[in-house]
């Protein structure tokens, strides 16, 4: 196996884990609020702050979708290194991270039931940059309103309508992470 | 690498803290909803709160500061030994003070203090399902959670009302969330209902027994069920504090004596003993005799 294969993921798992957790969970309720996410050192084209997530959240008991130039041989070694995490298609994932356009239409990932509408996928969206900036966010986690650069307004409202079925997303750039539930109105 | 010294920081394996930590996620996205989970053993019994432990435990870095509370009680036996699990499993620094803690575990009890951004308040719950004395099978409660159908516990508070002129339910009093969910708060008095909507700390309820996760983002709502005619009261023993004066705080009656002399004290001692150490002095409370009184405060609530 290469080197890089074998570094970057966390020096300090439990320590770094519970770190990375802790601004993932901040961003998942202050939606559209940017936290600062380290400790991975994933190979290109993933961010630190996505691998960092992916570190955090998946294991043997998850399954995810790399899509777009994130399904290149260095992620899938690295990612089933440090995790354990089978690579799925987009229909059964539990997450998917890439591009936006590469993650492709919304439709084609699980939601969840009525029943279990936390059967569903989380994505995890690279973004070159990210600010606050750009559209609207109201709902639970957001006091009056926030603005956040998300990369398109249409299918986050689509999403939103779903409620409480629908997709969460978790955005990632350089050392960055923010996050978008479906419980946000986007305009 | 010191993942042998640390792998079972918090004392729950990697492994396990991902599964509650994906769990917690999903409980942000969907507020209200109660998430499954696989709820691990732990050193102590389920009435010690191991859901809130094993939330607790998926959340804590070692930089946090925590603190437990136990009907309001920073000194009973259940709190002082999750806060001590956690110092010895996590490495944490502890504090009894509602404003130096990022995160709290509680049981029965919102503290008196507004929380803040940045503060975590992690609820013990013994029952999660809001619906479970009306419908005993957990697959009918989740079927009525998914088609709103909420009209039998509003009967079930009616006839409360029908019964005894008032809604008799007095703790675990349930809330709507955002419009869509019915939750139950845990056995919290419903006086301290109105401080779980458009709170700004993140609140987060483990059940243990049930495996059951959910939550409240900051500033969400959280809407105490009500009638037109009865509308919603945040009720609470109509007097002071006997020990700081307190008139805004929630009550627990106890015995002083052995005639059998009651008095009225903060709920929240870390409330109460702050108003003390700023001099406030209640009608009951002489100098010097405060710490006595709390002993048998003990006493009272351990019996
Ligand atoms: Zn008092």
């Amino acid at each position: 196996m290469d080197a890089q294969v074998l570094t970057g993921g966390f020096s300090d798992p439990a320590i770094q884990a519970a770190s990375a957790f802790r601004a993932v969970m901040e961003a998942m309720a202050r939606p559209g609020t940017i936290f600062p996410i380290t400790g991975a050192v994933p190979p290109a084209p993933l961010s630190p702050a996505a691998g960092a997530v992916l570190l955090t959240l998946c294991d043997a008991d998850t399954s995810v979708y790399l899509a777009g130039a994130m399904d290149c041989k260095a992620v899938r070694t690295w990612l089933a290194f440090h995790t354990g995490a089978s690579v799925v298609g987009p229909a059964v994932a539990d997450f998917a991270v890439g591009a936006w356009d590469d993650l492709g239409a919304l439709s084609q990932y699980p939601v969840g039931t009525s029943e279990y509408p936390d059967r569903s996928t989380t994505l995890v969206i690279e973004l070159a940059e990210m600010n606050a900036t750009g559209a609207t966010l109201a709902g639970p986690g957001i006091q009056t309103t926030a603005q956040f650069s998300l990369p398109d307004v249409k299918s986050f409202q689509a999403n939103n309508q779903l409620f409480p079925l629908g997709l969460d997303f978790i955005f990632t750039s350089g050392d960055d992470v923010a996050a978008l539930p479906r419980s946000t109105q986007v305009s | 690498m010191t993942q042998t010294s640390d792998y079972n920081f918090a004392y729950l394996d990697e492994q396990t803290k991902r599964m509650i930590r994906r769990a917690i996620l999903k409980g942000l996205a969907i507020p209200g909803y109660q998430v499954p989970f696989a709820s691990r053993e732990m050193p102590m019994p389920y009435g010690w709160g191991t859901g809130g432990v094993q939330v607790s435990a998926a959340v804590l870095r070692p930089e946090d500061t925590f603190k437990v509370i136990d009907q309001g009680a920073d000194d009973t036996t259940n709190a002082v030994s999750i806060r001590t699990f956690f110092e010895r499993t996590a490495g944490i620094e502890t504090t009894t003070t509602t404003g130096d803690a990022t995160v709290i575990q509680t049981r029965h009890r919102i503290p008196e203090e507004p929380l803040s951004e940045g503060q975590i308040l992690v609820y013990q719950v013994p029952i999660p399902e809001p619906l479970r004395f009306l419908e005993p099978r957990e697959s009918e409660t989740r079927k009525m959670h998914s088609l709103e159908e909420y009209g039998l516990m509003h009967v079930k508070l009616y006839e409360d009302i029908s019964r005894h002129g008032h809604i008799a339910t007095s703790y675990a009093y349930p809330v709507k969330v955002e419009g869509r969910y019915v939750m139950d708060p845990s056995p919290i008095p419903k006086f301290d209902n109105p401080k779980l909507g458009d709170m700004a700390a993140i609140q987060l309820f483990g059940a243990g027994r049930e495996q059951r996760i959910y939550a409240l983002p900051p500033y969400t709502n959280a809407v105490s069920l009500d009638f037109e005619d009865h509308p919603f009261e945040a009720s609470k023993a109509d007097h002071p504090c006997g020990l700081c004066g307190a008139e805004d705080s929630y009550l627990d009656e106890v015995i002083i004596d052995d005639d059998g002399t009651r008095m009225y004290v903060c709920s929240d001692t870390d409330y109460c003993e702050g108003r003390r150490a700023a001099g406030f002095v209640g009608a009951m409370a002489q100098a010097g005799d405060g710490e006595i009184l709390t002993t048998q405060r003990e006493l009272e609530i351990t019996a």
